[in-house]
C-alpha cells in the first residue's frame, strides 16, 4: 500500500492551529528529548522529573525561574515590534551588553553615591545604550539601505568586545586581584529584590508592565495596526501612507531599548557588577521566546517561563544526572526547530491518502 | 624583528586561518544561491566533535573524516528541510541550528574534553582549502551547474520558469556549505588545537558569515579576507611583538567592523548592490502549487 502525503494551501486562516502548535511542539521536543536521555543510558521519566520538576519545586526555583524569565521576556517583548514589522534585529545580545555598559558606567561613575536617583538613573542608562546601539542597523537600514539582520549581528560581536575593554582596562576593579570584572555597584545602584533571601528582583514588575503596554499597543493603537499592516505586506503599508522607514526606526529603538533595560537589570540584579559573560545568550534565546509566544505579549511571558525553566533544569542536569549543563541548548534548538517545522500546518492542509 | 619571527607568524597565520576558507567558501556558495544559513557555528562544533570522538575510538583519520562529514551533511540536511520544504524562516532556522549544535557537540563531547590525541598534519587542509577556492571560483563563474545556481540565487521565479529545479539546486548548496563547515570544524579539533573542548570554535562561525559578505560574495576576494581577518587575529596575540600600544579587543572587532563598512558601501548603490549580493538572499521561495 503506497501512502501519498499531500499538501494543499489553506484558504481559511486558523486561529486554533496557531496558538496549538507552540504546545504540539514543545510535545514533540519532550518526545525527542527522551530519546536523547535514553542515548546518555539515562532515565527519561527520572531525568525530565530533574529538568523540569526539580528546580522549581521550592521557594529558591520558582524564584530562580523568574530571575531568568525576566530578561528573556523582556527582550523578546521588545523584539515582537521588529518581528511584527518583518524586520529581524537579531543583535539583542549587542544591545543587551550596551545597556549594561551604559547603565552599569553610571553605576561605577557614581560608585560612593546613596542617592535614590541613582538606579532609576541606571535604568535610563540601560534602556538609552541598547536603544543607541540599535539605531545604528536602524540608521543603516534606513538611510543606505543595509541588510539588518547582518549589521545587527555584527554589531553584537563589537558590544562584546566593548565590555571585554571596559572590565579588562579602565574598569577593572583595582582590588580585584587582575580579575576581569569591575569593582561592585554601590547599594543604591542595586535593584531591590522582592523577597529577602531570594533573587527574584523587581524588573518581573517591568516585563508585566511592558506585556501591557505592548498589548495595548498591538491590540488599541494606530501604530499597532500600522505595524501589523506593514508587517503582512509593506506595499500595502506604504499605499496606505504609512512612513515604513519611521516605523523602522521606532520599532529598532522599542527592541534595543528592551534588551538594553534587561541587560541592566540582569548587572545590577542578579550579578551586581560588570564582567565578560554578563549573559548566557539571553539577547539570542528571547528570539526562540519571540517565536514561541506567537509574537503575542500574554504567548510571550508564558515562553519565557517555559525557557526559562530549560537554563534551570540544565543547570540541575548538570548537578545530578552529570551532563553538561549545554543539554539546554539542545531543547532550545529543538523546540524552536519543531515550532517552525509546525508553522507548516498553519498555511497548508495535509492529507493522507 | 628578526625574519625568523615573521616567517612564524606568517605560518601561525597560514595555520589559524584554513578553518575561515573552508566555511567562508562553503556558506558562500549557500548564499550564492539565495539561501542564508546562520547555522554555521553549531555545525562546525558538531563536525568537530563527531570527528574527534570517531578518532579516539577508532583511530581511523578517514573514518573520523567521513563521519565528521557526515553530521554535516545530517543537520544541513534537516536545515534545507525546514527551510526549502517547510518554507520555515530562514534567520530563525539557522539560528536554532547553531543553538542546537552548541548544546548537542558540548553533550556529545563531555567524556573526549582533554583526551590526547595524534593530531594531523595541517598542510594537507591548507592546501586544498587553497584548490577549493580555485575550484569553486572556476565552478561558479564557467561551468553550466555555476550559472544555474548562481541564477537561482539571483531570480528563483525565473529560474524556475527556465525549467531548474530551486528546490534541488538549494539543497545540493546547502548541504555543500554544511560540509564544508563540518571540515572546517574536524580541522580545528583534529589538525589545529587537536584536542576538544566545549565551544572551541570561539565564534568562528561568525567571522566565516562576516567574511562572505566582506568578499562581496566573491570566492577569490573570499581567500583574501579570511587571511586578513585571520592575520588581524593573529596580530592582536603578537601587539607587544609589533610595538603597538592599542587594546587588543580592537583588533577583535575589526573583522566585523570592515564587514560593516563593505556592507554599507555595496548597499548604498543598487547597482552595486546587484552586483555584488545575490537578489534572492534569505527571500522565500514557494513553488506555485
Amino acid at each position: 500500500m503506497v501512502y501519498l502525503i499531500r499538501f494543499q494551501l489553506r484558504e481559511d486562516y486558523s486561529n486554533l492551529i496557531f496558538y496549538l502548535s507552540p504546545l504540539v511542539a514543545v510535545a514533540l521536543t519532550l518526545f525527542f528529548g527522551s530519546f536523547i536521555f535514553l542515548i546518555l543510558d539515562l532515565s527519561p521519566i527520572e531525568s525530565f522529573k530533574i529538568f523540569f520538576i526539580s528546580p522549581i519545586s521550592n521557594s529558591y526555583g520558582f524564584s530562580e525561574l523568574f530571575v531568568k524569565a525576566t530578561p528573556l521576556a523582556i527582550i523578546a517583548l521588545g523584539l515582537s515590534y521588529c518581528f511584527k514589522n518583518n524586520i529581524y534585529n537579531i543583535g539583542a545580545e549587542g544591545q543587551l551588553t550596551m545597556g549594561a555598559i551604559f547603565g552599569g558606567g553610571i553605576g561605577l561613575l557614581f560608585n560612593d553615591s546613596t542617592s535614590v536617583f541613582l538606579l532609576p538613573l541606571m535604568i535610563l542608562f540601560g534602556a538609552i545604550g541598547g536603544a543607541f546601539w540599535a539605531t545604528i542597523p536602524a540608521i543603516l537600514k534606513t538611510k543606505f539601505n543595509t541588510n539588518e539582520i547582518l549589521t545587527s549581528l555584527m554589531l553584537t560581536y563589537v558590544a562584546l568586545f566593548i565590555l571585554d575593554y571596559f572590565v579588562v582596562g579602565p574598569w577593572k576593579d583595582p582590588a580585584g586581584f587582575g580579575l576581569p570584572k569591575s569593582m561592585p555597584f554601590p547599594d543604591a545602584g542595586r535593584l531591590p529584590v522582592l523577597f529577602d533571601g531570594l533573587r527574584v528582583h523587581i524588573g518581573v514588575y517591568f516585563a508585566i508592565i511592558i506585556c501591557f503596554i505592548t498589548y495595548i499597543v498591538y491590540n488599541k493603537t494606530l501604530f499597532g495596526f500600522k505595524l501589523k499592516v506593514s508587517g503582512l505586506s509593506s506595499k500595502a503599508s506604504q499605499y496606505a501612507g504609512f512612513k515604513h522607514k519611521n516605523l523602522i526606526f521606532y520599532t529598532f529603538i522599542i527592541s534595543g531599548a528592551c534588551a538594553g533595560l534587561a541587560g541592566l537589570f540582569e548587572v545590577s540584579g542578579p550579578i551586581g557588577l560588570l564582567y565578560r559573560d554578563i549573559s548566557p545568550n539571553y539577547g539570542f534565546t528571547a528570539i526562540i521566546v519571540a517565536f514561541l509566544g506567537r509574537l503575542n505579549p500574554i504567548g510571550i511571558i508564558l515562553s519565557s517561563l517555559l525557557i526559562a525553566l530549560t537554563y534551570l533544569g540544565a543547570e540541575d542536569a548538570q548537578l545530578f544526572l552529570k551532563i553538561p549543563s549545554a543539554v539546554g541548548f539542545v531543547f532550545q534548538g529543538l523546540v524552536l526547530f519543531f515550532l517552525l517545522g509546525t508553522d507548516f500546518l498553519n498555511k497548508y492542509r495535509v492529507f493522507i491518502k | 624583528m628578526s625574519i625568523e619571527l615573521i616567517i612564524g607568524i606568517l605560518n601561525i597565520v597560514l595555520i589559524s586561518t584554513t578553518p575561515l576558507v573552508f566555511a567562508g567558501i562553503g556558506e558562500l556558495v549557500t548564499e550564492k544561491s539565495g539561501i542564508l544559513n546562520l547555522g554555521l557555528e553549531g555545525l562546525m562544533l558538531v563536525g568537530a566533535v563527531t570527528g574527534f570522538i570517531t578518532l579516539v575510538l577508532t583511530g581511523n583519520y578517514f573514518y573520523s573524516l567521513f563521519l565528521s562529514i557526515t553530521s554535516g551533511v545530517i543537520l544541513s540536511g534537516i536545515f534545507a528541510f525546514l527551510v526549502l520544504n517547510l518554507m520555515t524562516n530562514q534567520i530563525a532556522t539557522g539560528l536554532a541550528l547553531t543553538i542546537f549544535g552548541i548544546g548537542l557537540s558540548a553533550m556529545l563531547g563531555k567524556k573526549f574534553a582533554g583526551t590526547p590525541i595524534d593530531g594531523l598534519n595541517p598542510y594537507y587542509f591548507i592546501v586544498i582549502s587553497f584548490l577549493l577556492v580555485f575550484l569553486v571560483g572556476y565552478f561558479l563563474s564557467k561551468t553550466k551547474s555555476g550559472l544555474i545556481i548562481r541564477a537561482v540565487g539571483e531570480n528563483h521565479n525565473s529560474a524556475y520558469a527556465l525549467g531548474y529545479n530551486v528546490i534541488k539546486t538549494r539543497y545540493l548548496t546547502i548541504i555543500f556549505g554544511g560540509v564544508m563547515s563540518s571540515i572546517a570544524g574536524y580541522y580545528i579539533s583534529i589538525c589545529y588545537a587537536p584536542m576538544w573542548q566545549e565551544g572551541m570554535t570561539a565564534g568562528r562561525g561568525w567571522i566565516a558569515l562576516a567574511l562572505v559578505v566582506f568578499a562581496t560574495w566573491k570566492p577569490w576576494r573570499l581567500l583574501v579576507g579570511a587571511y586578513i581577518f585571520g592575520g588581524v587575529a593573529i596580530m592582536q596575540m603578537n601587539l607587544q611583538a609589533f610595538g603597538v600600544e592599542l587594546p587588543g579587543q580592537f583588533f577583535n572587532m575589526m573583522p566585523y567592523i570592515a564587514t560593516l563598512i563593505v556592507l554599507v558601501f555595496i548597499s548604498s548603490n543598487k547597482v552595486r548592490l546587484k552586483l555584488s549580493a545575490p537578489s534572492c538572499l534569505n527571500i522565500p521561495y514557494e513553488k506555485n502549487s
